[in-house]
């Protein structure tokens, strides 16, 4: 009699999952856009210090990395406990990082040899000796542009 | 005649299972990073041409012994008071009225013995190279903090807003190039009045 046909009982209509498919890529292409690759995997202790009053890094591509600090483990039995300088994959001596700031960046394109910067993670445990060879030999190459790589976070937590 | 239906419908099914898998690696794979941390200029490495005559009051000496101890000034003082002490020194503007430094912005108590203008003022580290490294950040930390808190107090006064939210916002590449040219103008305006002058003397040995 009534208009409206009565449904039959416990039938609960499917959730139409068609557009699941397009969901899930989007939100694939946004970590697509945003993944980048590591290149090198980091092979001392990087715990880095905190500071407040810091600034961002904005271009990837602009940027040359120094790590330093003590050789993580699997590395302690040929390395020692010393803190150390990882340039790529591979440990360094403070006379070899001038060397290699040029061949970095000797790599970038023109425009971009002028404004680089070395940006310099170091383990909050490390000696300042390391660190002022490092930047003795930056200024024997000209690379005056550092960034003291840190954590966001209370400075004198350090 | 056989009615034809449409090219056979390809199943789609699986489509969800293949995206997921695929998101799930990049996933995992993702580090969002963005790096970030106290920007510094090195000294070149050739020696002015002429030497530069600095005043002793001038110049405001820390320097950080082994212990992590902080000398400033001649005085020794706990981490947490270098700023104060750095901002009193840059903002002191010791120089007399009328003379070519005169500094009409300072707030400071206009010691004679102190600097003459945060234009002159240079603040030089100096530190042990057994020095940990956690240490030397807080104390850059203080004294850039120290430029910060002066040059935010010029910029709230000129601009009605602080200095390392104009910076941050004209460093951005997000900005707009129109918005960025007059930012660029009120950025310099504020780092010539307090100019960073932060020099990084070499490390000295514990021995010597």
């Amino acid at each position: 009699m009534s208009k409206f046909a009565k449904k039959k009982d416990g039938e609960v209509p499917a959730v139409s999952t068609a557009s699941l498919p397009d969901i899930v890529f989007m939100l694939l292409f946004f970590f697509m856009t945003v993944t980048v690759m590591k290149d090198s995997s980091v092979k001392v202790a990087n715990e880095l210090p905190q500071a407040n009053e810091i600034k961002k890094l904005e271009k990837k591509d602009r940027v040359i990395t120094i790590y330093v600090g003590a050789p993580t483990k699997e590395y302690t039995k040929t390395f020692g406990t010393e803190p150390k300088i990882q340039l790529n994959d591979k440990f360094a001596n403070p006379n070899e990082v001038g060397d290699y700031i040029l061949m970095e960046r000797a790599k970038k394109s023109q425009e971009l040899q002028n404004v680089l910067t070395t940006s310099l993670k170091v383990d909050k445990e490390a000696n300042m000796g390391l660190i002022s060879d490092i930047k003795l030999e930056l200024r024997k190459v000209n690379a005056l542009k550092v960034n003291y790589t840190t954590y966001e976070g209370d400075a004198f937590k350090n | 005649m056989a009615r034809r239906a449409g090219a056979p419908e390809v199943s789609a099914g699986s489509m969800a299972d293949i995206a997921f898998l695929l998101l799930i690696f990049f996933l995992v794979t993702t580090t969002i990073e963005t790096d970030a941390g106290l920007d510094r200029m090195l000294p070149p490495i050739e020696p002015p041409e002429t030497d530069v005559v600095i005043k002793q009051k001038n110049i405001f000496q820390v320097n950080l012994n082994k212990d992590g101890q902080l000398l400033a000034d001649g005085e020794l003082v706990q981490l947490n008071q270098l700023r104060e002490k750095a901002t009193a020194f840059l903002d002191n503007g010791g120089a007399v009225s009328g003379s070519p430094d005169y500094c009409n912005y300072c707030k400071g108590k206009r010691d004679a013995s102190s600097s003459d203008s945060p234009a002159k003022a240079i603040i030089s580290v100096k530190s042990d190279r057994e020095t940990k490294y956690g240490t030397y950040i807080t104390v850059q930390n203080e004294l850039v903090g120290a430029y910060n808190d002066l040059r935010n107090r010029e910029a709230q006064r000129l601009y009605k807003r602080d200095f390392t939210d104009m910076e941050a916002e004209y460093l951005n590449p997000e900005t707009d190039a129109s918005v960025k040219e007059d930012l660029k103008k009120r950025v310099k305006r504020i780092q010539e009045l307090f100019p960073q002058k932060l020099s990084e003397a070499e490390t000295s040995s514990s021995s010597n």
